[in-house]
């Protein structure tokens, strides 16, 4: 196991060396520059300001100087907000993204796993059918266009939650409906389709002729098989709240990691985006390293196959 | 006479399809004696395992039984309410199923699998249970048990996991144990195993078998009493002398024909297919696919003859005013080594 976890990790840094790499580089292909009036400066002014952030030097330079801060911690100082360090500038931002994205990650995937489960149980009843329907709708409705309209009936007309805005719980609770319904469309369906098929397997049907009833073989048996796509989709889920956010976040006007993403990538801020992009990237390996971890303590067939290669 | 564990009598089933309703069991009686094994033998869709499930109350959804009754302990279990049949199952009654490589949970340990019945019907602590099932590991033959036992099914061989399904059907010692073609998944050799094992753990926890199968190579060697089964009818049953060495059905004589014998040089087949269960033939099911059958075969349903006390059979060849027919050599020679057996006194 630790030999596993050791390559693991090996595996995972080489992941983030390679998307600092690209990300450097393919930033620097992009047109523009991280200058608000560039048409008006002169070329003086324009090399006084390249040296101070030391954009004068040749990009492979740059590279380098960058690597060896974001060894250190050092994701650099960023070029919209004067003085102020990426790290100081993502932190407080990155603690209100996670809690949005775990809070919409636990309600979704509670939920739909909950809805899943009662409609592979009560297959072929009305109950099936309407767990069904809300899967597709909650599936076909892009998020953003559920939180404009969430915003609109419930926190204009009913006025039962505040617009926008972030500070108290009550704050959270629509942009995290709006993200968390992707994923517990999907969860549902996954769960339904994995349940239905461990129940039809003949480990039910032994687990039955050892006199359990029907749910308690559901519980003692066809819930832990049935978690294992589950497990799968966590990582892809992970991805799809951190992108989703960066929209949802826009929308309630949320200070979260994704709303500066999005204003450091017009602006053309260099050290930000490289900052954000490096923290996505750290989040989602680890993710994906826990999502392996999960999958190994649900299914001992791949706990051993990964402590025996 | 000998004590009879479970009486059937008089069974019906139908199935509802889209197509119809399929008489999949019609008019099914027989007994399992204490301490005995009973084969069910029959091809594909005969009904065999539709008349172990219902002893076992795990039919399906679409199953509707029509009639008869199945008495066990003095009560009908037909009339068994779901809570009745979950304090029977895996308790008095158990049942091994034919694929080992399927019937255990993959994300269970074995310990556990096994531990279940005896935790759930016995009411033992959890400690116990664990020693109990650490004790019939060991007693199905799973070699170094006290490693084995916190390992999971993908860690087993086929025949090792028929033997853990063994294990958990027995666990709770079952008055009747139902083994619907256990060892049908497996290769030769471990089917071998699999029944020399079903056969010492039968003795020694007293339990009675009904063991399915169409494998009549595996009845010769397991079985104290056989049922022939076609179209979701007994078409002939009796001692396993009687069935092998003295068979009247044209239908048994088929089944004992098709199988290998060291020097048989060619295998018949018996022609043609089952017939229709949305439709059942009036008369005898097997008349159309019988070279023998005569008119009233098609016309008549035939009553059950008297061969001996144990053997009885349903085919109208047994009548008094019946033609002498000839059977194939093969039951020729058998029947020979049958007359011959019962002069030596070989048979009781």
């Amino acid at each position: 196991m630790t030999k596993y976890l050791l390559k693991r990790i090996f595996y995972m840094l080489l992941t983030l060396f390679i998307v600092a790499t690209a990300t450097f580089f393919l930033m620097k292909a992009m047109p523009g520059s991280p200058y608000a009036n560039e048409a008006k400066m002169t070329l003086t002014q324009r090399h006084i300001m390249d040296q101070q952030y030391g954009l004068n030097k040749p990009v492979i330079v740059q590279y380098l100087i960058y690597l060896g801060g974001m060894f250190k911690g050092d994701f650099g100082t960023s070029f919209q907000y004067a003085n102020q360090s990426v790290s100081s500038l993502i932190m407080p931002r990155l603690g209100v993204s996670m809690q949005l994205g775990l809070q919409a990650m636990i309600l979704g995937v509670v939920l739909g796993a909950l809805l899943g489960a009662i409609a592979a149980v009560k297959r072929g009843t009305w109950v099936d059918s309407t767990s069904t329907v809300i899967a597709i709708i909650g599936r076909s409705i892009p998020n953003f266009v559920l939180a404009v309209i969430l915003q609109y009936y419930i926190g204009l007309k009913l006025g039962w939650f505040s617009i926008a805005g972030w500070g108290s719980f009550s704050q959270t609770i629509l942009p995290t409906i709006a993200l968390a319904v992707g994923p517990m469309a999907e969860t549902e369906r996954f769960v339904r389709t994995s349940m239905v098929d461990n129940m039809s397997q003949d480990y039910v049907e032994l687990a039955r002729a050892k006199g359990f009833s029907r749910m308690e073989v559901v519980r003692k048996h066809v819930m832990r098989n049935s978690m294992i796509p589950i497990v799968t989709l966590l990582g892809p889920y992970t991805v799809a709240l951190m992108t989703g956010s960066m929209v949802i976040e826009n929308i309630f006007n949320i200070p979260g990691i994704g709303e500066q993403f999005v204003k450091s990538i017009l602006t053309n801020d260099y050290p930000t985006i490289m900052g954000v992009t490096m923290v996505y990237s750290i989040g989602l390996v680890v993710v994906l390293l826990i999502t392996d971890i999960i999958y190994g303590l649900i299914d001992p067939r791949i706990r051993l196959q990964g402590s025996e290669a | 006479m000998t004590e009879r564990v479970l009486d059937v009598k008089n069974l019906k089933i139908d199935f509802h399809t889209y197509a119809g309703d399929v008489k999949a069991i019609r008019n099914v009686s027989f007994h399992l004696n204490k301490g005995e094994t009973l084969a069910i033998v029959g091809e594909s869709g005969s009904g065999k395992s539709v008349t172990t499930r219902t002893i076992i109350g795990l039919l399906a959804q679409n199953a509707e039984i029509k009639g008869g009754e199945i008495n066990f302990h003095g009560k009908n279990l037909l009339e068994n309410k779901e809570k009745d049949w979950r304090n029977i199952r895996g308790n008095e009654i158990a049942m091994i199923f034919q694929d080992p490589m399927t019937s255990l949970d993959p994300t269970m340990k074995i310990g556990q699998q096994i531990a279940e019945p005896l935790i759930k019907h016995k009411g033992v602590s959890k400690k116990e249970a664990w020693d109990k099932a650490l004790e019939m590991m060991k007693a199905v033959g799973i070699p170094n048990a006290e490693k084995r036992i916190n390992q999971y099914p993908h860690q087993f061989s086929g025949g090792m996991r028929q033997r853990i399904v063994i294990a958990i059907a027995l666990i709770c010692e079952p008055e009747i144990l139902l083994a619907d073609e256990p060892t049908t998944a497996l290769d030769v050799t471990v089917q071998a195993e699999i029944l020399d094992l079903m056969k010492s753990l039968q003795k020694r926890v007293k339990t009675s078998i009904i063991f399915i199968t169409h494998d009549l190579g595996v009845v010769a060697g397991m079985a104290d009493r056989v049922a022939v089964m076609y179209a979701g009818e007994i078409l002939e049953y009796g001692s396993v002398d009687e069935i092998f060495y003295n068979p009247q059905h044209p239908y048994t004589w088929g089944l004992i024909n098709s199988m290998p014998t060291l020097d048989s040089e060619e295998l018949d087949s018996i022609p043609g297919t089952p017939p229709d269960l949305l439709d059942p033939p009036k008369g005898d099911p097997f008349a159309p696919r019988n070279k023998y059958a005569m008119k009233i075969d098609i016309e008549q349903k035939p009553p059950y003859f008297k061969v001996s006390d144990t053997h009885y059979a349903a085919t109208w060849l047994l009548h008094p005013d019946a033609p002498a027919v000839t059977p194939p050599p093969e039951i020729q020679r058998r029947q020979k080594k049958y007359a011959e057996m019962i002069k030596k006194g070989k048979l009781n």
